[in-house]
């Protein structure tokens, strides 16, 4: 694409970094309020499309985690796998979950088996996604070039 | 242990992400698909042994309790189920090691093949009516894949015509999950078989029919099976193989589990109504077959014809009926496959899947016309072989019933099934090779194409021999269904 819109591509910057802000924020208000992975990841999808039509697409999949779609989704994949697996060695069904409160000086800290099964979803999500939407506008910027590169 | 129980849907998972993770490395990859494969059957076996000693496997994630659990149930039925998808996985891992028509191998075709298998252990163990709908969709979802990830032209068309005919089936049954949870309030299978009989008489036909609608496109069913042999032909043989043994398979299972199990007794004009479809499934599949020289387009058919005989086993809703559609959906899925790969060697061998175009191997390759013979003629159901036990099992009840008209079509289908096998027996053996100077190719990598073949037709020859073993299992199986 020759044309990119020039306000475009400068607006991208900024809104890119606070979608993905927002997108984890609600990833982890989701751990006791409306929120969590699956719509966390989908946030995050949209601000890589976003970067895929301001900047092309080979540019948005560079930036997403490993540089690549494939490799998030497979992370989250395992990742939410693997949260089940604790509950499972106390003799529990899996995906029963575990959670613990760090207290520091004057924070407290939850940790969770939730949260690491929410993260796999979030990855799972957007590097699914993302991957699908970055081949869907690779096609539109190949037939704007004129034919298949 | 209840942790067995989720095994037939996170291994296959936890091997997808695996296989898509070392996806640069196709060595490493087959190796690590193998092993997953491998043990994918283990699980399935420890299961089995769990359930055949007459204990119902349970999982409730996340140890909420029952009915706002997603529960996983094995009983004896989808035990044997995930044993026999587990054991379809173990053969079309294997037989990609082979040059058989296998196609070029695309890093993401392994993940969407466990991605399948995963979709159909979910389907076959879940104990939840919405959570059944979601693994019909990883299922729909990775078969959608197989077929694309080729991009040939052939394969796009084909995957077009797949997922506009099973979108349909998909939104119909989306549609009829929502309408069952609407008039009972629940989706777990034990709380809905408590909840139906409160439900008004007239409204509950209509659920139930439209659930019984979405099951049989999904099963490539009378008169809504066109997705099916106009996509399978397109794609690599193995995956061919898993696909043709497995996806219809869920939708009867769908079924079974539906009518056979869950909402048992359903009205009976349900029944009546399903063992007419049966008949007409039977009788025009075989037809098409009939009229195709393409032998996976003839197999594909013939998939639709037998699918017609599982299906008349739920209609005749007995003890018996059930244990028939077990037995035969077993039985089945090893004889389909083995077709499948066994026409996928006879490619690699003389070139072509056309029959007019091939012929001469008997001249060339005898004892490979017993290996063709096992399978082509259990589906007949030529005694003693597996199909035998299978169709008298089925028409023994239908006798039994007085449904004259049933039995009448299923022999007649069986002697139409009979000349089809003829067919690619007498074009693709018997007949000299249309072309004088063929010879069959001599740098053929088949050993692991051999090895897959002839283990299932050994386990054909197994179930033909002793049918006893398997026929008192699906006896005990069907005996439990509808006890809830």
């Amino acid at each position: 694409m020759n044309s990119r819109i020039v306000i475009l591509a400068v607006v991208a910057r900024p809104l890119y970094l606070v979608i993905l802000l927002a997108s984890l924020w609600v990833l982890l208000r989701g751990h006791n309020e409306p929120g969590g992975g699956f719509i966390g990841g989908l946030m995050a999808v949209s601000a890589t499309i976003l970067w895929g039509v301001a900047h092309g697409t080979t540019a948005a999949r560079a930036r997403l985690p490993l540089g690549d779609a494939v490799w998030p989704a497979v992370i989250g994949l395992l990742l939410a796998a693997i949260s089940g697996v604790p509950g499972l060695l106390d003799g529990e069904a899996y995906l029963t979950h575990r959670a613990w409160t760090l207290a520091f000086v004057s924070v407290e800290l939850k940790l969770s088996t939730v949260l690491l099964f929410d993260i796999g979803v979030y990855l799972a999500v957007w590097g699914a996604l993302a991957g699908y939407a970055l081949a869907l506008l690779a096609v539109d910027e190949q037939e704007q070039e004129g034919g298949p590169a | 242990m209840s942790a067995l129980a989720t095994a037939p849907a996170i291994v296959p998972l936890a091997a997808a992400a695996l296989v898509t993770a070392v996806r640069s490395r196709p060595r490493l990859q087959q190796a690590l698909a193998m092993a997953a494969s491998v043990a994918l059957l283990g699980c399935a076996l420890a299961l089995l042994a769990q359930v055949a000693a007459g204990e119902t496997v349970v999982v409730a994630f996340g140890g909420w309790p029952s009915p706002m659990a997603i529960e996983f149930v094995v009983d004896r039925t989808a035990a044997a189920l995930v044993l026999i998808t587990a054991l379809m996985g173990v053969a079309a891992v294997l037989f990609l090691a082979s040059d058989a028509d296998v196609g070029d191998r695309h890093p993401l075709l392994l993940p969407l093949l466990f991605g399948v298998l995963a979709g159909a252990g979910g389907a076959f163990v879940t104990g939840d009516l919405f959570n059944l709908y979601v693994w019909f969709e990883v299922m729909l979802i990775c078969a959608l894949g197989l077929l694309a990830i080729g991009a040939r032209v052939d394969q796009l068309d084909a995957s077009f015509k797949y997922l506009a005919l099973n979108l349909l089936g998909t939104l119909l049954l989306l549609f009829a999950v929502a309408a069952v949870y609407g008039v009972t309030g629940h989706l777990n299978f034990t709380a809905l078989a408590g909840a139906a009989p409160a439900v008004a008489p007239g409204l509950w036909l209509a659920v139930l029919t439209l659930l019984m609608v979405a099951f049989l496109v999904k099963a490539g069913a009378f008169p809504v099976y066109a997705w099916l042999p106009a996509s399978y032909h397109t794609l690599p043989a193995p995956v061919l193989a898993l696909i043709a043994g497995l996806l219809t398979k869920v939708g009867i299972y769908a079924l079974l589990r539906t009518l056979g199990d869950v909402f048992s007794p359903a009205p009976a004009v349900l029944y009546e109504v399903l063992g007419w479809v049966a008949a007409a499934t039977m009788l025009f599949g075989v037809l098409g077959a009939a009229y195709h020289w393409d032998m996976r387009r003839i197999l594909a058919f013939h998939i639709i014809s037998q699918v017609g005989y599982i299906l008349l086993g739920i209609a005749l809703a007995s003890v018996a009926g059930y244990a028939a559609t077990l037995f035969y959906t077993l039985h089945h899925i090893v004889v389909k496959a083995n077709l499948f790969l066994i026409a996928a060697i006879i490619w690699r061998l003389t070139g072509s899947y056309d029959l007019r175009r091939i012929g001469g191997l008997y001249v060339t390759r005898p004892w490979m016309t017993l290996l063709l013979l096992i399978p082509a003629l259990s589906l007949v159901g030529i005694p003693p072989l597996s199909g035998f036990w299978a169709k008298l099992l089925l028409l023994q009840e239908a006798i039994g019933q007085g449904r004259v008209v049933w039995t009448v079509v299923a022999l007649v289908v069986s002697v139409l099934t009979l000349y089809s096998m003829m067919k690619i027996w007498m074009e693709a053996f018997w007949k000299r090779h249309p072309d004088a100077e063929w010879q069959p190719p001599a740098d053929t990598q088949l050993a692991p194409a051999w090895a897959v073949t002839v283990g299932l037709a050994g386990v054909t020859v197994w179930i033909s021999l002793y049918p006893q073993a398997l026929l008192v299992y699906v006896q005990a199986a069907a005996a439990t269904l509808g006890g809830r």
